[in-house]
């Protein structure tokens, strides 16, 4: 766990190669790489624009309001931040525990988000890759090239995704801008005809999950000497683990581990998280890193999302999934597995655990229940923590006598992410671009490294007019020595 | 059964000019109810294009995507599209292109004649309102899909190209 490679030496004598996908809104990704005369690496840094501004976009507004408005700053996970900062805002209204069917209701509403946003991942970003080889012709690398050679696949990750927007729906009253969580509970319940019409779809989609289980484990084993390597860094891990060590996106305590899987810290109420996580600042970088303080900047950081997850639980509470999950355990070996490109195995099992969920929670009457609102003691301060799809989402906020959020901080699931995913540029760096000539294919190996942890890099807008990705050689007068375009 | 004209509006609200695309559906949803066409409309709006969408041309005769646009045409830019056989490095979103090339492909048919209405933003930052000048633009814009409206039809459209 060392920042080797992050600061060259000398970098005014090193040439300078920028992956940047040009774009005029914050939210986007770029990996400068320096090189010296023999094309050996001695700098990698992936930058990371975070959404600026959320703080001053939610002080100043209502509580009640908090919970809708969140919805915006981020287009690809609006349901983890309205549940996120509802669960926050539970906090300030005195609501302790939910009622039965609200806790359940918006446990669907999270677990279709979860569905569909590691659908999306699994059958449209990486799945080319997976299929195609990090080789391969550009254009066949996406869905467009799926579908040409695996139709079956690429109709079946649409319909999985479409079926976890309509849980969302369902539950949040709209396909966007959803009103569904409220301080305190839900707003509504699901009619009787909804739960049929999800009923209808939910053994297709649970079976589906277990195929992309299936053909994403065939294809780490038809090759584990690269899927168990390419990328690959040690690290700690965290997330939240149910009461009982349950695997649970939704609600639990903290729990870290270190590399070799030793518990950290367990039990920990997310609202002490502040007690045992630090942000650091670095000049080069706008996101920040946050790390374990009991451990120190150098070697508390971690990752979180799907690897961490499924490695962190004890167990998971479907059946299907947690056979699933027995088999890349006893896969790893008995010790915990970091190769980046191990996020794709346990992201699937992770979706036939989503699927598995909503149907066991359609089968549940609550979710037809009108009883969804608890109010308690009025409270000045909340955090709110959901294991998003990328990972552990932190909102925590403070209100005044007059209902105002007079502070907000957020620690998103990248920025949870971020030491880590630098280290995986940086191993796939040292091992396929030095010393050699660089070349697209070569850098669409960073872009591999980058993809499997799933960061978010283009939050909530997205306007015509885009250039495309630029990569640019430049020399260290920022002259451009060479430059790639990929449309 | 599906209404034969849909259109997709894609921005967020709450990002300045990013909003063009939900401010010309809202007041296209009011213009519609005033003129009893909704029947023959569905409006569909979203942050982003996606995969799923193509779902969302099934049965179409006609389709439009209304999005907002930097270091474009002002105050807008009308024009076919055709499906494209590309997708950009995010896969955070979808080009109206390639959305109608994934309705090829897993469909197995072509897609329904497709335009997209492309109108001019200035500032993207969270938080603001629409600027000025996208407001204008979306006047101008509004008025034009009024028109295209009137005549919901691929030859008349093409003929409106922009």
């Amino acid at each position: 766990m060392s920042y080797q490679l992050e600061t060259a030496e000398h970098p005014e004598r090193l040439r300078r190669v920028a992956i940047d996908p040009v774009s005029r809104v914050e939210g986007q990704g770029k990996v400068t790489i320096l090189l010296d005369e023999q094309n050996k690496v001695h700098q990698v840094r992936l930058h990371i624009v975070e959404f600026r501004g959320f703080e001053k976009f939610i002080q100043g507004r209502p509580y009640w309001e908090v919970p809708v408005m969140v919805q915006r700053l981020c287009g690809i996970c609006p349901v983890s931040h309205h549940l996120a900062a509802s669960k926050a805002m539970d906090i300030i209204v005195g609501a302790k525990k939910l009622t039965p069917a609200a806790e359940k209701l918006r446990r669907l509403m999270h677990y279709g988000q979860m569905l569909q946003s590691h659908a999306l991942h699994f059958f449209h970003l990486c799945s080319p890759d997976l299929l195609f080889g990090f080789d391969s012709d550009v254009t066949r690398r996406n869905i467009v090239g799926v579908a040409a050679e695996h139709p079956e696949i690429a109709k079946r990750g649409i319909l999985l995704r479409k079926f976890g927007q309509e849980v969302i729906r369902m539950t949040s009253g709209k396909r966007i801008h959803g009103t569904g969580a409220v301080p305190g509970g839900m707003n509504k319940s699901l009619t009787v005809a909804e739960r049929d019409e999800l009923l209808k779809e939910i053994y297709h989609i649970v079976a589906w999950s277990r195929d992309a289980v299936h053909l994403i484990q065939k294809v780490h084993m038809q090759d584990p000497g690269l899927y168990n390597s390419f990328g690959i860094f040690r690290s700690n891990f965290m997330s939240i683990v149910g009461n009982n060590g349950d695997l649970d996106f939704y609600h639990g305590s903290l729990r870290a581990r270190d590399d070799n899987g030793k518990l950290i810290f367990d039990g920990v109420d997310y609202q002490h998280y502040n007690t045992y996580i630090e942000e650091e600042v670095k000049a080069w970088s706008y996101m920040k890193f946050p790390y374990f303080r009991s451990l120190g900047k150098e070697q508390g950081w971690y990752k979180v999302g799907p690897l961490a997850r499924v490695q962190n639980c004890d167990q998971i509470s479907t059946p299907f999934a947690e056979h699933e999950r027995k088999e890349f355990v006893d896969y790893a070996g008995g010790s915990p597995m970091h190769a980046p490109l191990a996020y794709h195995w346990t992201r699937m099992i992770e979706m036939l655990h989503a699927a598995e969920q909503i149907k066991e929670l359609l089968h549940d009457d609550d979710l037809l229940s009108n009883d969804l609102m608890v109010k308690g003691e009025r409270q000045m301060e909340g955090v709110g923590v959901i294991e998003a799809p990328r990972g552990t989402l932190f909102h925590h906020y403070q209100v005044d006598e007059n209902d105002v959020v007079t502070m907000a901080n957020l620690i998103v699931s990248t920025t949870n992410n971020n030491q880590a995913m630098n280290e995986a540029v940086r191993h796939v760096a040292r091992r396929y671009l030095h010393g050699r000539e660089v070349t697209e294919g070569l850098l669409n190996h960073i872009e591999v490294a980058i993809r499997a942890f799933d960061p978010c890099l283009s939050c909530a807008t997205h306007a015509l007019g885009k250039m495309p990705l630029e990569v640019e050689l430049l020399d260290a007068e920022g002259g451009q020595i060479h430059s790639l375009s990929r449309a | 059964m599906s209404a034969p004209l849909v259109i997709f509006a894609v921005g967020n609200p709450s990002r300045g000019d990013d909003a063009l695309g939900p401010e010309l559906l809202n007041r296209l949803s009011v213009w519609l109810e005033l003129n009893n066409q909704q029947g023959t409309v569905e409006l569909i709006e979203d942050f982003q294009l996606q995969i799923e969408h193509a779902l969302d041309l099934q049965g179409r005769q006609l389709a439009l995507f209304i999005d907002a646009g930097q270091r474009t045409p002002t105050p807008f830019g009308f024009g076919p599209t055709v499906a494209v056989d590309r997708i950009g490095h995010s896969t955070h979103a979808l080009e109206p292109g390639s959305v109608l090339q994934v309705f090829r492909d897993t469909e197995a048919c072509e897609p329904p004649p497709a335009f997209t209405l492309c109108v001019s933003g200035q500032s993207f930052e969270l938080g603001e309102p629409l600027s000025a000048a996208a407001s204008e633009h979306a006047d101008k814009a509004f008025e034009f899909l009024c028109a295209l409206l009137a005549n919901p039809d691929a030859t008349d459209w093409a003929s409106r190209v922009i």
